[in-house]
């Protein structure tokens, strides 16, 4: 069988001949995958939300509109983006259980496990095991949603606020919060 | 169809290979496969429903033993020959070596006719069918009871639209699951939430 490599240079060569110029197009990519989907951009949404009551409101209620007033992008196919917040009582986990779908230009594209075999298969169906195997034991009282991403309907978990922040600035809040905490695998 | 990539519920894969900022690519090549496929979605050569289906009809030892950017590139290969970029004699011989490709699809299928519009606090049952093409019904709830919490803007049905049939855009509704009741006795105490197109669901005939 051919290497992956020899398969990609295969089709390469296919979209080449077809005038699309790949070759370009990968260094675009590259630089888009690397430095602007990154999940600095829900950092930001989440940071300015615990700062900015009006905007939190926004976020969860419309955020489509949230992400537009801040210039975020999302790509055409994705038509709703929904954020859940996470409570002392409630506690929102997101996966993709068909294949790896995630708010990519806001959270950043899906982190390896994400989209492996075990995380996909065990997370609906024993999500308080899968968590706490992956270093976040929720307390028993909190109730957990798992969200599966089955449509192009988005989703990005708001993490609560730790205490001893309130003295933060918006940028500081952001170093915070990290691409598991939006996805829903850690806390902060 | 009910593919090896229908993963919910599946049991036996073990832990979680986590660690703390974890790598979205292991190699350049990974950055490769996505950016190409992603290339083709933006010409136009075939859409996401259409690129979904197309991994979902690898076989089931291939898409097992496939890395996850081996799908994406498998995906894009079989599209390139079905909509005929390259022939796959062609693509053999470019690869200088054997390219295998996903299995040929079943016909679509366009909206169901006796679809409804539901509301948040509706109770609604999961339609008990059978899919032969894509469908992005989880396995896990078909037949199962849940309750509407919202809906969604209006998608292309992906029954449909991963086949070229001609269909309207439908919504989704935000449908909360308990876990326990799609996995009796074999489940945690969690909700499960599924966006699950409109042609999917019935009434709940007990509410």
């Amino acid at each position: 069988m051919a290497s992956v490599e020899q398969r990609l240079d295969a089709l390469q060569t296919v979209l080449h001949r077809q005038g699309m110029q790949p070759a370009e197009f990968i260094d675009t990519f590259d630089e888009l995958a690397h430095a602007h989907w990154v999940p600095a951009n829900g950092a930001r949404l989440v940071a300015r939300a615990w700062t900015d009551p009006a905007f939190k409101a926004l976020l969860l209620s419309d955020g489509m509109a949230a992400i537009a007033q801040t210039g975020l992008r999302m790509p055409p196919h994705h038509r709703h983006f929904v954020v859940l917040e996470n409570t002392a009582d409630i506690h929102n986990v997101i996966c993709c259980t068909l294949c790896s779908c995630t708010a990519f230009t806001i959270i950043g594209l899906p982190p390896d496990w994400y989209k492996d075999l075990a995380y996909r298969s065990r997370v609906v169906r024993e999500a308080r095991t899968v968590l706490r195997e992956m270093g976040l034991d929720l307390p028993a009282q909190a109730q957990i949603r798992v969200w599966d991403t089955t449509a192009d309907t988005r989703y990005m978990v708001m993490p609560q606020r730790p205490d001893g922040t309130e003295g933060m600035t918006e940028e500081q809040l952001c170093a915070l919060i990290s691409k598991d905490a939006l996805i829903g695998v850690a806390l902060i | 169809m009910d593919g090896m990539h229908d993963m919910g519920g599946k049991q036996g894969f073990g832990r979680v290979v986590h660690r703390r900022d974890a790598p979205v690519f292991h190699a350049a090549w990974e950055v490769r496969a996505n950016a190409l496929y992603s290339l083709a979605v933006k010409c136009g050569v075939f859409n996401m429903d259409e690129y979904r289906h197309a991994i979902e009809r690898m076989t089931p030892q291939h898409y097992l033993m496939a890395s996850y950017y081996e799908r994406s590139l498998t995906s894009l290969a079989t599209l390139c020959v079905e909509k005929s970029l390259v022939t796959r004699e062609e693509l053999t011989q470019l690869a200088g070596g054997a390219f295998p490709l996903a299995m040929p699809s079943a016909p679509g299928r366009g909206n169901r006719t006796d679809r409804r519009v539901f509301v948040p606090g509706d109770q609604v049952r999961v339609r008990d069918e059978h899919v032969a093409g894509h469908v992005r019904m989880p396995g896990y709830i078909r037949g199962k009871r849940g309750v509407v919490i919202s809906q969604s803007p209006a998608y292309p049905f992906p029954d449909a639209h991963a086949h070229g049939v001609e269909a309207v855009d439908e919504p989704t509704y935000d449908v909360r699951f308990e876990a326990t009741d799609l996995w009796p006795q074999g489940a945690e105490s969690a909700q499960v939430h599924v966006a699950v197109f409109e042609s999917y669901l019935e009434p709940d005939a007990g509410s």
